[in-house]
């Protein structure tokens, strides 16, 4: 036997893709007998759809705020939307004041999407959240320096959206981890406490716990101790969500392997040390996704405090039209509209998720 | 007596109800001393080490670790645990931490060290074993060898008396096991006290004081590894041996 001598293979670079458009549409839509009969079936429809859907929204369509021109045309009517553009976006608030509602909305998304930032992510992150919690109340409240006051049951439209969504969404998140990890916990009585709450608030309808917020809790409070509604309806939310968030995050914990607390243990860290430093950190990238899906329902959940009279995005937007014979029949334009703000609002959160994935995954990348 | 270490007596543990994994253990560690202890498995010889540092508890039987008794009392526990390090068979590292994150965790956040003063004696520690210039590094951009050096570092990081080893060599690909066995040789030989579950005869050969032999819950065997690999006692080791020595 002749030894042989061992050559490396120095390392080269991956060829270049050298497929065009051409190319690409032959292996994909035409590849097979199967895929050509679906890229033709596909096709027909589209170039059946397409043209209507133009049709209607764009060369039919009205522009101009004339109710009369609406009735007239055979395409849809998007006058509707300008036309009630303030009542969709801001509800019953008063229209002089509308001004209070937008500068509290806007800085209060302002905050969210700083508190999406890495950047940010610092003590006094908090400390905004409590002064700007304070300026969006006392904006939309009123009663003070001047400005009139404007009673929880007017708010309304987006900014009532976005309200209930982000306050519920940032209280649930640490309610839900205090939830799962009693789970998890040594201890019986914290244990079932934990599991009881995750199974009363999972066992009911998010609508039956905002008929009780609103309806039920009041007649059980001693006479004249009374919570504001809203107060009442965001604490439903909050809870809903919380046991949902639980059982998300408590599938993370479980799937950290008992290695990472074991080895936690002999470096001396205790318990709280160990779950915030070790255990949280991979439990909750793991369940990025399912936590992102729950914050999105959530967000869209909120459409249904139409049910106890707070007329948030969707409510305003039905109280509107159905106020007026006039713009009654356009309900699909206004629908259309108020879903591509839901999906915008929707999508960036689900991007975001995206990214905060990519970011915590960084650590398993080679 | 006053220089053992640890000393097990009568110690009896149980999982559920019916195996008995631990049979009146009596056993004392001499400060210093190094240990291998083996055996096939099932036998309990983890379990024994896992032990010492409360991983496991007992049931029955006292273990008293540097003056501490072992009990519920979580004070005496902590207390252990600052004086013992332990190396796992899968390392178990922090993998969403770097690989000095996970030397300086414990230094910063247990013992209340400034960040620079961990850092610095951290890099230490990973000069030590050998892996300085991969510091900044994620665990799993590391080969099995230098993850389980970078363990033994993490354990080192707490200066403790007593450093346990649960088949360190077990989860690597044979080129590794040199690497990581050459930094335990180099510890051994600072006079630390070490107990080491392994099947490296090698490594038992080369530097334990004693080899414990177990099976079924019980140490079967215990001797200086000369007499033991030459001239074992018992009808059950000489066996074990012809199997794990006959290829």
């Amino acid at each position: 036997m002749t030894a042989t001598t061992f050559e490396p293979i120095a390392a080269r670079s991956a060829p270049v893709k050298t497929q065009g458009l051409v190319a690409w549409a032959r292996l994909n839509l035409f590849g097979s007998v199967s895929t050509t009969i679906g890229t033709v079936l596909i096709g027909a429809a589209l170039a059946l759809i397409i043209p209507k859907l133009l049709g209607w929204g764009l060369i039919n369509a009205v522009f101009a705020k004339d109710y009369e021109a609406c009735h007239a045309a055979s395409g849809a009517c998007w006058g509707v939307v300008s036309e009630k553009f303030r009542i969709i976006i801001f509800g019953r608030y008063p229209f002089e004041e509308q001004w209070r509602a937008l500068i509290a909305t806007v800085v209060l998304l302002g905050l969210l999407i700083a508190s999406c930032m890495r950047v940010c992510w610092r003590p006094w992150l908090g400390a905004a959240w409590v002064l700007v919690l304070a300026l969006y109340f006392t904006l939309m409240f009123g009663g003070v320096i001047g400005l009139s006051r404007v009673e929880t049951d007017r708010w309304g439209g987006l900014p009532l959206t976005i309200l209930l969504a982000s306050v519920s969404m940032a209280l649930a998140f640490p309610i839900s981890l205090v939830i799962a990890l009693g789970r998890r916990s040594k201890l019986p009585a914290i244990r079932s406490v934990c599991a009881i709450y995750v199974e009363l608030i999972r066992g009911v309808p998010l609508i039956s716990v905002l008929f009780m917020a609103s309806f039920m809790f009041p007649l059980l409070m001693p006479q004249g101790f009374t919570i504001d509604v809203l107060v009442r309806v965001l604490a439903g939310i909050t809870f809903f969500a919380a046991a949902y968030m639980a059982e998300v995050i408590r599938g993370g914990l479980q799937a950290v392997p008992k290695g990472q607390v074991e080895a936690a243990a002999t470096l001396g860290l205790s318990y709280w040390q160990t779950q915030r430093k070790i255990v949280l950190p991979q439990a909750l990238a793991m369940v990025i996704p399912g936590i992102m899906n729950n914050f999105i329902s959530t967000f869209k959940d909120t459409s249904l405090v139409t049910i106890v009279s707070l007329y948030e995005l969707t409510g305003a937007m039905s109280l509107a039209l159905n106020s007026d014979a006039n713009w009654r029949p356009f309900k699909i334009e206004g629908y259309l509209f108020i879903a591509m703000i839901y999906f915008v609002f929707c999508f960036s959160m689900s991007r975001y998720s995206n990214w905060i994935e990519k970011q915590v995954n960084k650590s398993k990348l080679r | 007596m006053s220089e053992n270490i640890i000393t097990f007596d009568k110690v009896n543990k149980w999982y559920g109800n019916n195996f008995h994994v631990l049979r009146d253990i009596d056993l004392q560690v001499k400060q210093g001393e190094r240990i291998v202890v083996c055996g096939p498995s099932g036998s309990g010889k983890s379990t024994l080490i896992r032990c010492i540092n409360r991983l496991e508890e007992h049931q029955a039987g006292h273990l008293v670790v540097d003056g501490v008794e072992l009990t519920d009392d979580v004070k005496a526990i902590d207390d252990v645990r600052k004086k013992v390090g332990m190396v796992f068979q899968q390392f178990n590292l922090f993998p969403h931490l770097t690989v000095l994150e996970n030397l300086t965790l414990s230094p910063m956040w247990v013992g209340k060290m400034p960040k620079k003063e961990a850092e610095e004696k951290a890099m230490v520690q990973l000069e030590r074993v050998r892996i300085a210039n991969q510091a900044g590094k994620y665990p799993l951009q590391l080969s099995g060898g230098q993850q389980q050096r970078v363990a033994i570092a993490r354990a080192l990081c707490l200066k403790p008396k007593i450093m346990l080893f649960d088949e360190p060599t077990s989860a690597l690909d044979p080129e590794m096991i040199k690497e990581v066995l050459d930094v335990m040789i180099e510890m051994a030989n600072q006079g630390i006290t070490m107990l080491c579950v392994t099947h490296e005869m090698g490594f038992a050969k080369a530097v334990a004081d004693r080899v414990i032999f177990m099976d079924q819950g019980q140490i079967v065997e215990q001797n200086n590894p000369h007499d033991f690999f030459n001239n074992p006692q018992s009808e059950r080791s000489r066996d074990f041996l012809s199997k794990i020595l006959g290829h």
